[in-house]
């Protein structure tokens, strides 16, 4: 018997591998390593915010600013790195410390000065892309050895398909994700603290401290995205990656999280991700359909899992009275 | 105190933040405030304002309606291209104005009726309910100009963006009408008072026999509504219709106006004249830096700092610490009071 609160992940885990095997049917092709491969590099900045994101929303909050600190990291580290001349290592570096900072700075104005985190993080999204746009507004292009001999690096599979650094990477944020959301004392509390803020601040979770973490950790994952982004498209530029927080808040509810936080599986905003790029797989193998698609059919999933949430919570709330009723 | 008094105190915080950006605006850039009258149509960096800030003010107005339900609406950028898109594709088949104005019209409130059955019947939370529209509207609206931007060669339709009547240009007369409209049947009816009722605590309006649903569904109604406006406005002014980049964004600044102008986003009470004041403001800081000369770079890192400035200002941690300090002091003069008088 599967546990009602897991049935949205178990149903997106249906649904992926329904319409994969749909999508063989129709193009046998796409069972090939390669696809895997490539679509597991393509997406893999995308997935690497998403894990961000599942834990921001697990905690009952949403982070805007995702795409904003995705673009500002890029094209910090190409000009760091094509202008200034500095170390690729260094750059990266550099960049981590200041999205952690700036998530950090977030999560402690929602935390000390009760301002919702929709608003912080909208004002934190104009406060990103207008550093970027600082920074430079041109498309930097970046070049260096470290950076070529990182994206040479890769295992292939049988069949010619390639595990590249950056799939790597977001496989790495997942299972450490995964783990930390479920094995640990922080993920707990990221739980509790989603589930209900007043009885888990009453238990004694430390809710400040972990508020904090939660925006440190989400402003993190998307400097790491951003590094991803910069390396997957070679450059830098600080008009890109606009609307990358709705793709992440799309893969996180997807994926089987609840919005109103305290529910949700991080390993489901894996099989979101999977499932928006296999959408855009099926739309580049069919050739006729427009791009728009994957908007509209994102629009669907979203809708249909939505619907899904709240008959599932309408359920069990039933559930709860009848059984109320009873004992008394 | 009267009611003008007491109106002018709502207001002052916003009114003086619009004076100093100006005062700010014409010391950098002498010639601001001049207002000249060209071809029979007054031309100048205020008029400027006024007519930029249509798109945003109208789209302020819905907004302010959903936020004091305690709901927020994040499709309205999505519904712009949406209605231009099915405006411009009319108007390039041939069909007369009114049909075209009512289709339009009619679309948007549709949108707006699909926000409300997600957010009212479905009981779904409202970022998440007009999230879906946000996403997918953008490709709806591709699908309506076939992926390319639909250019039309109609000069009444454009006048809707570009023309003047009596001087003033049409979009002013536009958002103008539809505030003053709709701010009059919020608050010559009881509807005003009845939305803050259902913003404050939506089950204990309904207990009170306020028919919630109903309201949740006419706010999100009137948001699609002015977006449909709002999307004829921005179709109409560039003569055609760009499903990527007509109202991107935008429902970001409508909601910073509001929050501008001192709407709590945990709904209740709300002034319409107040959102349309922080929409003037934030477009005087939009044309205030192209004005002075800044490079446009600046503009997004000026825009967060003065939101962050005004919410750190309004929020809830710092007006507790006011209320904190203001409490003392009443109870020293009473202390101080009772000093007197036992002396």
């Amino acid at each position: 018997m599967i546990h009602a609160r897991n049935l949205p992940f178990v149903t997106t885990l249906a649904i992926f591998v329904i319409a994969y095997g749909l999508c063989v049917l129709q193009f046998p092709n796409m069972l090939s390593t390669r696809v895997i491969g490539n679509l597991l590099t393509d997406n893999a900045f995308l997935g690497i915010a998403a894990v961000g994101m599942t834990f921001v929303i697990l905690s009952g909050g949403i982070d805007l600013s995702v795409g904003s600190v995705i673009a500002f990291t890029s094209v910090f580290v190409a000009v760091m790195v094509g202008s200034f001349g500095v170390h690729p290592l260094t750059a990266f570096l550099a960049a981590l410390v200041i999205s952690t900072l700036f998530g950090c700075l977030m999560g402690a104005m929602i935390r000390y000065l009760m301002i919702p985190p929709f608003v912080v993080t909208l004002a934190g999204m104009f406060l990103a892309r207008g550093a970027a746009y600082l920074v430079s507004t041109q498309s930097v292009p970046i070049t260096h050895e470290f950076i070529d001999t990182m994206l040479g690096f890769y295992i292939r599979f049988p069949g010619g398909g390639r595990l590249t650094l950056l799939a790597m990477v977001m496989l790495i944020v997942f299972v450490v994700g995964i783990i930390v959301a479920s094995r640990t004392r922080f993920g707990a509390n990221v739980y509790a603290i989603g589930g209900n803020i007043q009885s888990a601040e009453l238990m004694g979770v430390p809710v400040g401290a972990t508020t904090i973490r939660i925006y440190a950790l989400s402003g993190f994952l998307s400097g790491l995205a951003g590094i991803v982004y910069t390396l997957y498209t070679s450059s830098g530029y600080s008009l890109a990656t606009v609307g990358v927080e709705l793709d992440a808040i799309a893969a996180v509810v997807i994926g089987g999280t609840l919005l109103t936080g305290g529910v949700g599986l991080v390993a489901g905003t894996f099989i979101g991700i999977l499932l928006q790029g296999l959408i855009q797989t099926y739309i580049v193998f069919d050739g006729t359909l427009s791009s728009w698609w994957t908007k509209i059919v994102i629009g669907i999933l979203l809708f249909v899992f939505i619907v899904l949430q709240r008959t599932i919570i309408w359920y069990s709330d039933r559930r709860l009275a009848v059984r109320q009723l009873k004992e008394v | 105190m009267t009611w003008f008094t007491r109106r002018l105190r709502r207001l002052a915080p916003q009114l003086v933040a619009l004076a100093i950006i100006l005062g700010i605006i014409s010391l950098i850039a002498p010639g601001f405030l001049t207002v000249s009258v060209q071809n029979g149509r007054l031309y100048g960096s205020l008029i400027d304002i006024l007519v930029r800030a249509a798109p945003v003010a109208l789209l302020t107005v819905g907004m302010t309606l959903v936020i004091a339900t305690r709901g927020i609406d994040l499709s309205i950028g999505a519904v712009i291209a949406i209605c231009g898109a099915v405006a411009a594709t009319l108007i390039s088949d041939g069909y007369s104005l009114p049909v075209v104005i009512a289709v339009s019209l009619g679309v948007g409130i549709a949108c707006g009726l699909w926000n409300g059955v997600l957010v009212a019947v479905l009981d779904i939370q409202p970022i998440i309910a007009t999230l879906i529209l946000m996403v997918a509207g953008r490709g709806i609206a591709q699908l309506i100009t076939e992926g390319v931007i639909l250019t039309f060669n109609d000069d009444t339709f454009a006048a809707l963006g570009s023309g003047s009547l009596a001087g003033i240009p049409i979009p002013i007369y536009l958002w103008v009408g539809t505030a003053l409209v709709i701010g009059l049947l919020m608050r010559r009816t009881a509807l005003g008072f009845l939305i803050e009722a259902t913003g404050i605590n939506r089950r204990a309006a309904s207990l009170a026999g306020v028919r919630a649903r109903f309201l949740l569904f006419s706010a999100y109604a009137i948001s699609g509504l002015c977006a449909a406006i709002a999307g004829m406005i921005v179709t109409a002014d560039i003569r055609g219709a760009d499903a990527n980049n007509a109202g991107l964004w935008l429902e970001l600044d409508a909601i910073l106006a509001v929050v501008v102008g001192g709407t709590s986003l945990n709904g209740g009470r709300f002034s319409i004249t107040a959102s349309l004041i922080g929409a003037l403001i934030i477009q005087s800081i939009n044309t205030g830096i192209l004005v002075s000369g800044f490079p446009p770079e600046f503009n997004l890192i000026i825009k967060a700092g003065i939101i962050i400035v005004v919410l750190t200002l309004q929020s809830p941690a710092i007006m507790t610490l006011f209320g904190f300090i203001k409490a003392s002091r009443r109870s020293e003069k009473l202390n101080h009071g009772t000093k007197e008088a036992t002396r």
